[in-house]
């Protein structure tokens, strides 16, 4: 057997192993819990779950947007090239460490917060929280007021500036009310995983990680076990679904 | 003191026509632009996803401000027993309603849904500030009503005081949740102080005074009706004195800032015009400082133009100019500058303009929709003191203040 020879087995070897540890590792987070933690669907929310993600900044490539263009043909939100005034349900943020330089990308969405700014605000209850923690705008009782947005500070939300035409069905939409993230609860609820943690898996970057929190057992409680999670503003206490490695 | 005469004015003169028909194009113009702004969708105006915001909440949030400030007068005579306002009273429970009704129309028209102005009425989320304000606001509308009626009812006229009592606790509630709707957001941090609350109540005394001047001296010299020094005088003092007060709590509240390391860089944007704040730094010194503040303290106590009542004038429409400047200090720049969320990191990226310094223009339909929301009120002030004795037949000096000494 020449050098040439093992060289060529010991990538393969390599390359191999590699594959199926990134199979191991991002499976639970994806599919796994598909098949454990589906509900029927006549059966309601409880609290003995709560829906979270797990993000690690080191393996957010910069300039992907995988997660983003997801959210966006998942949920039927496109561009009227009025980026002031267009809706963003999850956007990418680069940051740098003003003192080490050290750069971070990062996805921004709605923190899914236990303690939820906009649903304290909302005048009429449109912004509600789930029992298993996922916020939602209720759309038929938005009254478009935007006190939720002032309230948020993530700037999650989004107004609808303009007629929305290409809603989908399970998103209902509509100009002159508030929307954000809604984690993908019309997947959540059949056992799905939300169209950004899905693509990004898709990408090869494995960033984010979705499961239940309230599970021990999940993928994600295991590696916020392991690794920890950080809360964005965590001074603000809201306690927040949506954590993140290496902010 | 001699019986005074509540009565209405006659109402037919071509000035006074004029008024109402001019009036009434500003609010045509005002539904013309909520049937704009709703049809095409919020995207003409010069709000956006960072400032959510705009120059209607200016208008909306100074006239509903106003609205408690304008009920001094009365609250003065029912509640301290100050019997030379007692004849303004009637008037003034009449502005204050006025007011309201115009903040409250701009703040309903610009909704993104007004037509679920219903669902507001009827889903109360009672955390809310909103939801207590909804509560607030109708509930000041039932409040002074009854209390004007009972001032203007020969026989209901021995409960006006617990009326004006009442309407003064509950004024207070109104402007406190007012500015608990800014106060109480800890997002932001322009905000997320509770002095909010009390600095809205005196901003109040002191708009809403200025506004009632102007409308005592422009109704008493469009009908030619006699108006005393007693009175005039009594309220350009009173005046001074709350925009004093208003200044106080500025003060008060940036040295609460400058105390704390976290807020230093929204003091830095908004008192030096730091990170792009240039233009808001300039409408917070010159429009709410000097011209709203300071220059009509130095019109209202320089001693050569104490009976002046065109210094007055000038004066009270400072006040009310410096109003807006404030208002436009507090809703717009507290949008304007960045909210943070990375403490310690700086952004090199977003497509959300996070880190980023909002610079807002108002747009032809916004400021349409506030001038509306003005011209409402006073339309239904000029229509109120034709159809009910609103107005005092006469103020003059003997019959204000038999005791008024000219000086």
């Amino acid at each position: 057997m020449s050098c040439k020879d093992v060289n060529v087995s010991r990538r393969s070897f390599v390359g191999q192993t590699a594959t199926a540890a990134a199979a191991l590792t991002v499976a639970p987070g994806v599919f796994l819990h598909t098949v454990a933690e589906a509900k029927p669907a006549d059966q309601a929310v409880t609290s003995d779950v709560r829906w979270g993600m797990l993000i690690d900044t080191a393996k957010c490539a910069s300039g992907c947007t995988a997660c983003v263009s997801a959210c966006n043909t998942e949920n039927g939100i496109a561009s009227h090239n009025r980026p002031r005034t267009d809706q963003q349900w999850i956007r990418k943020v680069t940051l740098r460490d003003k003192q080490t330089r050290h750069e971070i990308s990062l996805p921004m969405m709605c923190q899914h917060c236990e303690s939820p700014p906009c649903v304290d605000v909302c005048p009429t209850g449109a912004s509600f929280k789930r029992d298993d923690g996922i916020v939602l705008v209720d759309r038929h009782i938005c009254i478009g007021c935007r006190y939720c947005m002032m309230a948020c500070p993530y700037k999650a939300r989004s107004f609808a500036h303009e007629t929305v035409d290409n809603t989908v069905d399970y998103v209902p939409r509509g100009k002159g009310t508030v929307e954000s993230c809604t984690m993908c609860v019309h997947r959540v609820d059949e056992g799905g995983t939300p169209a950004c943690v899905e693509a990004c898996s898709e990408a090869e970057h494995g960033a984010m990680i979705f499961g239940d929190i309230k599970n021990p057992n999940s993928e994600i409680s295991k590696q916020l076990v392991e690794h920890g999670g950080k809360q964005i503003r965590a001074d603000l206490g809201l306690n927040t679904g949506v954590r993140y490695r290496g902010i | 003191m001699k019986k005074i005469h509540l009565e209405q004015i006659e109402g037919k003169s071509s000035g006074y026509l004029g008024l109402i028909a001019l009036l009434g194009m500003f609010i045509l113009g005002a539904v013309g632009s909520m049937l704009y702004m709703e049809h095409e969708g919020h995207w003409v105006s010069g709000m956006d996803n960072q400032i959510v915001w705009g120059l209607p909440h200016v208008f909306a949030v100074f006239l509903i401000v106003a609205a408690s400030g304008a009920l001094n007068v009365a609250s003065i005579s029912s509640v301290f027993q100050k019997k030379i306002y007692k004849p303004l009273a009637p008037l003034s429970t009449l502005v204050a309603i006025a007011l309201l009704t115009g903040g409250l129309m701009v703040l309903v028209l610009d909704l993104g849904r007004p037509d679920r102005l219903i669902v507001a009425m009827t889903y109360y989320n009672f955390k809310s500030i909103f939801a207590w304000n909804m509560i607030l606001y109708n509930g000041f509308f039932v409040i002074v009503g009854v209390y004007a009626w009972f001032m203007l009812d020969r026989t209901m006229k021995k409960y006006s005081r617990y009326a004006g009592i009442a309407a003064f606790g509950w004024r207070l509630a109104l402007t406190t949740g007012t500015g608990s709707i800014f106060g109480f957001i800890v997002a932001r941090s322009g905000y997320d102080m509770a002095m909010m609350a009390p600095m809205f109540v005196i901003m109040s005394f002191s708009f809403g005074l200025a506004v009632f001047i102007l409308v005592l001296l422009a109704s008493y010299k469009g009908t030619g009706r006699p108006l005393g020094d007693a009175v005039v005088n009594r309220l350009r003092s009173l005046l001074g004195t709350f925009v004093f007060a208003t200044l106080y709590f500025q003060i008060v509240y940036h040295l609460s800032n400058l105390y704390a390391t976290e807020h230093h860089g929204y003091e830095a944007f908004i008192l030096l015009g730091e990170n792009g704040g240039s233009t808001y730094s300039n409408i917070y010194w010159i429009g709410q400082i000097i011209l709203g503040t300071l220059l009509p303290i130095a019109m209202i106590y320089a001693p050569q133009l104490k009976n002046c009542r065109m210094t007055l004038s000038i004066a009270s429409v400072f006040v009310i100019l410096g109003g807006m400047a404030s208002m436009y200090t507090v809703i717009i720049a507290g949008q304007a500058y960045p909210m943070e969320m990375f403490p310690g990191m700086e952004v090199v990226s977003s497509t959300f303009f996070d880190g980023a310094t909002t610079q807002y223009s108002a747009s032809l339909p916004e400021l349409l929709l506030g001038l509306g929301g003005v011209a409402m009120s006073l339309i239904m002030i000029a229509l109120g003191i034709k159809v009910l004795g609103f107005l005092p037949a006469t103020l003059e000096d003997s019959v204000a203040d038999p005791h008024h000494k000219v000086d």
